[in-house]
Order: structure tokens, then C-alpha cells, then sequence
């Protein structure tokens, strides 16, 4: 596959570099909307549209914005398209809007979002960075919604709001609460770090699995604590 | 009495970080140690105080007459961000010493969307700027006290025979998980 063409990026987005899984990016509405699987949806293609749009109108203005002001002019702009799409789905799908709730405007300060116009709209032209936005916001769309699923099917039996388990089932209603969204993730990095261990371990050298540094959040090189933005925003 | 009940509300029933996930990043980034996870919660206490203040009289004095409501996202970013450069920028040269223990942290405290989150929260429930900032300041006295307690836990942790898979990120996670059911405790208190 060739480099920068859309095709690579949505790859690179859903699969190869996912935001919820590799990257470890957003973790406030990674937990915290995950209650059913339509709102993980919901909230992973809102987030979507507002990357795509962000990043395509960063990619058109990055040689317009001077480079010492340029992250409050994101903010700016991204804060622009997350008040549009707040009024879109206020006027439009309201039963949405009422459960996402906060969390909508609370997507300006998503890391995904400024973390990929630093890291690759601000360089790269509007096409690509428009697919780049689209695989990310695919790829944390596929996140969320898979650990929504996990949570609505042990916390209330239902996939999507249909009855899946038997009715005998007895719903363990914690993994819709707060403390279940800490459980399924747990889980699931465990899951990925035992695959990467066997991975490390077949090959010849051993990738450290960890967590961060003992410098704290900016000098972390571990993603999973939003180092990363910190690390190029430098 | 209100104005305790939104303290006690904001700092323990509805715990910032265990219930509503706001300001997890730091939460999981800085609580290794008992020192920096006191430090983040100082400076956080310090700026949350502050914005809740100045966002919610910005709110009312300024895009309530205008009927400019729906800029409040922008707006609020945008104060904020502004606002923590000033007080960084202040603490620098008038208050050394304060510089000196919250000053690492400042920068690291504009991504908190906690910050953000309760500004829009106070809007939300439309608290008045002294109920707001009382919100402001028992959130992040809620904030502190989740991460000084898993900053202690951490630390302990450190001696303890996790499964490799688990060491990292998954266990702290689990820990937060099972202090989020202690916290579930606090909600009879309503």
C-alpha cells in the first residue's frame, strides 16, 4: 500500500495505529459513554465526523497559521466544529444528545483530535488528512463500540437494546456503573499486553510492556497516559 | 447549607475521577508517588478554584447579557487555557516557592478536561458564581483525595507480584475499578 493514500490511512487508523487500543487516546470518553453500545457509537462517529472536518480544515490552513499560535487556533477551530455538531444532534437526534450529554462538548479536549492535527494534518495535504481523520475517528468508533457491547451484554444481557442473553440470566448491573467501564478496560489492555508479551517473546527483542515513566505524564513514552501529546506539542 | 451539600456532592458522592471520568489522564499519568499525586492535586485544587470563578462570572456578566450562550465551549477553552499561562506566569515571579512545588504541573493541567468539565457543569446546573466556585473547589479537593489514595496504593503495589500482563496500566485500572465501588458508598449519603 502506498504511503499517505486513503486507502493506507483508513487502514492505519482502524487497525494498525487504533486509537482506543495502540495509541490508548481518549480515555475520558472511552470510559465513560460506553454504558450501551449505541452510545459508544454514537459517541465514536460524532467524534468521527468532528476529526475529519477538523482535520481537513487544519490541512487547508496549515500554511496560513503561523507556527507559535497554532494550537490555540485549533483549539479554536475544533471547539467551532464541536459546537455545530452539538446543535446538529440537540436539533436532530435528540435521544443522543441526552445521553452523551457532557461528554459532546467535553470532545474539544479529546486528545485524539488535537493529537492528529499536530501529528499529521499540520504537515500533510487535504485529501490525506481528511482520510486520516476519517480512519482514526473509525478506529476509536470500533473501540468504543466494541467495549460498549462487552458492558451492555454482561451489565444488562442486551446487544444494542435486544435481548441477546437467555432469560434466565441474571444481568451483573456493576459493568454498567463506573466501576465496570475500569473492568472491561483492564481487561482488554491485559488481553492486548498478553499478546504483545508472546509477540515480544517470539520475536528477537523483547518490547517492554509497562506503564509510565517515573518522570511523570510529559516524559512518558508509554501512550497509554497521554504522553504522546506532550510529546509533540514540544 | 446549599453550598455544603454541593461540596459534599461534588468532592465525594459524585467523585470527579470514579464517577464521572473526568481528568483520568493525570489520575493514571501522576500517581506514582504520594509527593507528585499531592503536588497535582495543590495545583489543581489552585486552577480548578480559579476557573470555575472566573468561567461562571464570564458566563453570567458577559454571554448571558449578549445572548451568546452557545459560545460557551469556545469561550471557556479558550479562558482557560489563558488563564492557566497567567498563573504560571504570575506564580513565576511573585511566588517562587508556590512555583517551585506546583510549577511542573500547570502546563499538564490544561489537557485536564476536568477543568473543562466542571465549568460546563456549573453552567448546566446553573449554579451562581459562589455556588460554582464552592463546585470548583470541593471537585478538586475530590480529585486529590482519589489521587493521593491511589498514588498510596501504587506505592505499595510496587512490592507486590502482579501478573505480567497485568503490570502497568491494567492493574492501576483495576484498582481504580474497586475504588469506584468504595466510592459507590458515598452515594447513601444523599
Amino acid at each position: 500500500m502506498k504511503a499517505n493514500s486513503p486507502v493506507e490511512r483508513l487502514y492505519n487508523g482502524i487497525y494498525k495505529e487504533n486509537p482506543t487500543f495502540v495509541l490508548m487516546l481518549g480515555m475520558c470518553p472511552t470510559l465513560a459513554v460506553t454504558t450501551s453500545a449505541v452510545n459508544g457509537l454514537g459517541m465514536g462517529l460524532t467524534t468521527a465526523a468532528i476529526l475529519a472536518m477538523s482535520n481537513m480544515i487544519i490541512a487547508l490552513l496549515r500554511k496560513v497559521i503561523p507556527d507559535k499560535v497554532r494550537v490555540p487556533a485549533y483549539i479554536v477551530i475544533i471547539a467551532s466544529f464541536v459546537t455545530i455538531v452539538q446543535f446538529l444532534l440537540e436539533g436532530f437526534i435528540p435521544s443522543l444528545y441526552d445521553s452523551l450529554g457532557l461528554y459532546i462538548p467535553l470532545i474539544v479536549v479529546n486528545c485524539i483530535i488535537l493529537g492528529r492535527a499536530e501529528a499529521y494534518a499540520n504537515k500533510n495535504t487535504v485529501v490525506a488528512s481528511l482520510f486520516d481523520g476519517i480512519g482514526m475517528g473509525l478506529g476509536f468508533t470500533v473501540g468504543l463500540t466494541c467495549i460498549g457491547i462487552i458492558r451492555e451484554l454482561l451489565g444488562a444481557g442486551q446487544i444494542f437494546g435486544f435481548q441477546v442473553m437467555p432469560a434466565a440470566y441474571e444481568p451483573i448491573t456493576i459493568f454498567v456503573l463506573a466501576p465496570g467501564a475500569f473492568f472491561v478496560l483492564a481487561f482488554l489492555v491485559a488481553l492486548m499486553n498478553k499478546f504483545q508479551i508472546g509477540a515480544a517473546r517470539r520475536g528477537t527483542d523483547k518490547e517492554k510492556v509497562g506503564g509510565c515513566s517515573k518522570d511523570g505524564c510529559a516524559n512518558c513514552t508509554n501512550h497509554t497516559c497521554g504522553g504522546k501529546i506532550f510529546d509533540i506539542t514540544e | 447549607m446549599n453550598l455544603l451539600l454541593i461540596g459534599i456532592s461534588a468532592a465525594l458522592i459524585n467523585n470527579v475521577v470514579l464517577s464521572q471520568f473526568l481528568g483520568l489522564c493525570p489520575f493514571l499519568g501522576v500517581s506514582k508517588k504520594i509527593e507528585t499525586a499531592a503536588g497535582m492535586g495543590g495545583a489543581l485544587t489552585f486552577v480548578l478554584t480559579l476557573s470555575s470563578l472566573v468561567t461562571s462570572a464570564i458566563y453570567k456578566f458577559i454571554l448571558t447579557p449578549l445572548n451568546m450562550e452557545y459560545l460557551q465551549t469556545i469561550v471557556f477553552i479558550l479562558v482557560i487555557a489563558a488563564l492557566v499561562q497567567f498563573v504560571e506566569m504570575f506564580l513565576k515571579k511573585c511566588m517562587v516557592s508556590l512555583y517551585n512545588s506546583l510549577g511542573l504541573y500547570l502546563p499538564l493541567i490544561t489537557t485536564n478536561c476536568a477543568v473543562l468539565g466542571i465549568a460546563l457543569i456549573n453552567v448546566q446546573k446553573s449554579y451562581g458564581i459562589l455556588e460554582g466556585t464552592v463546585n470548583g473547589f470541593s471537585t478538586a479537593v475530590g480529585f486529590t483525595i482519589a489521587i493521593v489514595i491511589m498514588a498510596g496504593l501504587r506505592e505499595k503495589m510496587e512490592y507486590n507480584d502482579v501478573p505480567k500482563a497485568f503490570q502497568g496500566f491494567p492493574i492501576v485500572l483495576l484498582t481504580a475499578g474497586l475504588m469506584a465501588i468504595a466510592f459507590f458508598g458515598f452515594s447513601g449519603l444523599k
